[in-house]
């Protein structure tokens, strides 16, 4: 299926084959436009953002459409896993940073097992791996530092030594996505510990200062487009890298 | 104004654990510099030098005006260097942050107070007209180090650029245009380029320093040097204290990289020159 550049503003046709159709990042269905001709009455959608539309079928005939585009400014959207450096602390909680145009909360009770007796103790200059629970693009927004279906941490909370690079916001969704062949394709030379912000920003550990290194120019060089994604290219890469 | 933020902590602590191994996050060796490279613009005088992922574009411009009352036979050289946001979100139009004034100032104490060009050949007229040379500095893009970068494309933009021929018989100034008389080159005594170190505490000064190592770092030495081995502007704003040594030390690694650099330009300005038509014949 040939994909089509859309601008911000452009409205987009609705397919009528599927029943039902799920709306994701860079599309919102408009109600305040100027009303068109009469005799329809579907709400227009209309795209936010400047990239190729894409589709995917899921299940029962939905069709669920996105725009994917390549930007590295990041919005801050509910239920994100972000990456955030803590620039602030006070009485109730900390200001953190996550590389959007607002600094975002994080309560200080916002963590698993935290209680008024015993609240965490971050530094300033801490890195932490957190989940957007609120975004509003009128509101700061908030994060916090636990699951909130489970209530346990769930791997996020501060991060300790390790590297992190700041990468596309389109590369960070490849990572998370099972099928890409990057990670597995490092994890056969290099052991690491990574966590994927989705906004823009990566962290991994590992045992020796030369593999961060490779893992950091890895990572930027895919990102540039001077390293296809490819098991031969990322090895070859890898090598070279740590030699 | 966007203020920067400070990277997290664990990047300080893993910069210093690499450095200590020897090891830079881009791979360099410590005294690597990054990839230059030269991108002629149509005009003469008009270059943008790209050092890794730092871009600065350079422009020289000339006009005739008349010359200071107590100096007529000098011309002018105006440098106009500001940085705005194109280069960082951190730089604000209207000049205020220390990092751009630091910059204004060594460019203009490495190319102006070092006489490079040569201003008494810029008199036309003496007392009448002097050429005045503008060259105008554009930030597009600060990955750290825009101090080297800038000082490469100004010298390189000098080094492109050609004004008018002129020629005065008796009180009458004829300005030839470019398609009756081929234009001249400047005047250039020397290529006074700039190189900055950067210092950790108890380690070993690194060559330009990418923006991350720049934050991070405990001070930055700037040097500014030519091909004939002369010392012409040396700036230490602040930092760690440095030996004799030390400084020694970077002054002898600056000589030779400054000679590799000369001789890049050199061959850019050469592969340009043949694929550009300045002669007429």
């Amino acid at each position: 299926m040939a994909s089509t550049l859309v601008l911000p503003g452009d409205s987009i046709p609705l397919p009528s084959s599927s029943k039902s159709v799920v709306l994701g990042p860079g599309l919102a269905a408009s109600s305040s436009r100027i009303p068109a001709p009469s005799s329809d009455e579907v709400p227009s959608i209309i795209s936010n953002k400047l990239g190729l539309l894409s589709s995917a079928k899921g299940k029962e005939r939905s069709e669920q459409f996105w725009v994917e585009g390549k930007s590295k400014r990041y919005i801050p959207a509910q239920k994100d896993m972000v990456l955030g450096t803590v620039i602030a602390r006070h009485a109730e909680g900390f200001r953190v940073d996550l590389g959007s145009s607002q600094m975002a909360q994080l309560d200080a009770l916002a963590f698993e097992g935290a209680t008024k007796r015993s609240k965490p103790n971050l530094k300033v200059g801490t890195l932490v791996y957190a989940r957007v629970a609120l975004a509003n693009r009128d509101m700061e927004p908030e994060i916090e530092c636990f699951d909130p279906n489970t209530g346990k941490a769930e791997g996020f909370g501060e991060l300790k030594s390790g590297l992190v690079v700041s990468c596309s916001l389109q590369l960070c969704r490849h990572l998370l996505n099972p099928k890409f062949p990057l990670l597995p394709t490092l994890a056969a030379t290099i052991p690491f510990e990574i966590a994927v912000g989705l906004n823009g920003r990566v962290w991994f550990k590992t045992e020796t200062v030369s593999e961060s290194i490779a893992l950091k120019r890895v990572i930027e060089g895919i990102d540039s487009g001077d390293i296809k994604p490819e098991k031969g290219e990322v090895d070859s890469a890898v090598r070279e890298y740590l030699a | 104004m966007v203020r920067e933020i400070d990277p997290p902590s664990i990047q300080k602590d893993f910069l210093l654990a690499a450095l200590a191994e020897g090891k830079r996050l881009d791979g360099r060796l410590p005294l690597e510099q990054r990839k230059i490279e030269f991108v002629f613009g149509e005009e003469l005088g008009n270059v943008e030098c790209r050092l890794g992922k730092t871009a600065v574009l350079a422009q020289v411009s000339a006009s005739i005006v008349k010359p200071r009352e107590d100096r007529p036979y000098e011309g002018f050289l105006l440098i106009n260097s500001e940085i705005g946001p194109m280069a960082s979100s951190v730089y604000e139009n209207g000049r205020s942050s220390d990092s751009e004034i630091l910059i204004t100032r060594l460019l203009e104490k490495s190319i102006r107070r070092t006489e490079a060009i040569d201003r008494e050949a810029l008199c036309i007229l003496a007392g009448e007209k002097v050429w005045q040379l503008r060259l105008t500095l554009h930030f597009l893009s600060d990955s750290g180090n825009l101090l080297d970068c800038a000082s490469l494309a100004s010298m390189m933009a000098l080094k492109h650029f050609r004004k008018a021929d002129v020629e005065v018989i008796g009180d009458e100034v004829i300005i030839h245009s470019p398609e009756e008389r081929a234009p001249v080159p400047l005047a250039i005594h020397h290529t006074p380029l700039c190189l900055t170190f950067a210092y950790f505490e108890n380690l070993q000064p690194i060559l330009d320093p990418t923006h991350l190592e720049s934050t991070l770092c405990s001070g930055t030495l700037t040097v500014t040097m030519n091909a004939q081995r002369e010392i012409c502007v040396l700036s230490k704003a602040g930092g760690t204290p440095l030996s004799v040594e030390e400084i020694m030390g970077v002054v002898r690694v600056g000589v030779d990289k400054v000679r590799d650099m000369v001789k890049i330009m050199d061959e850019a300005l050469e592969r340009d020159r043949e694929n550009r038509v300045v002669e007429v014949r």
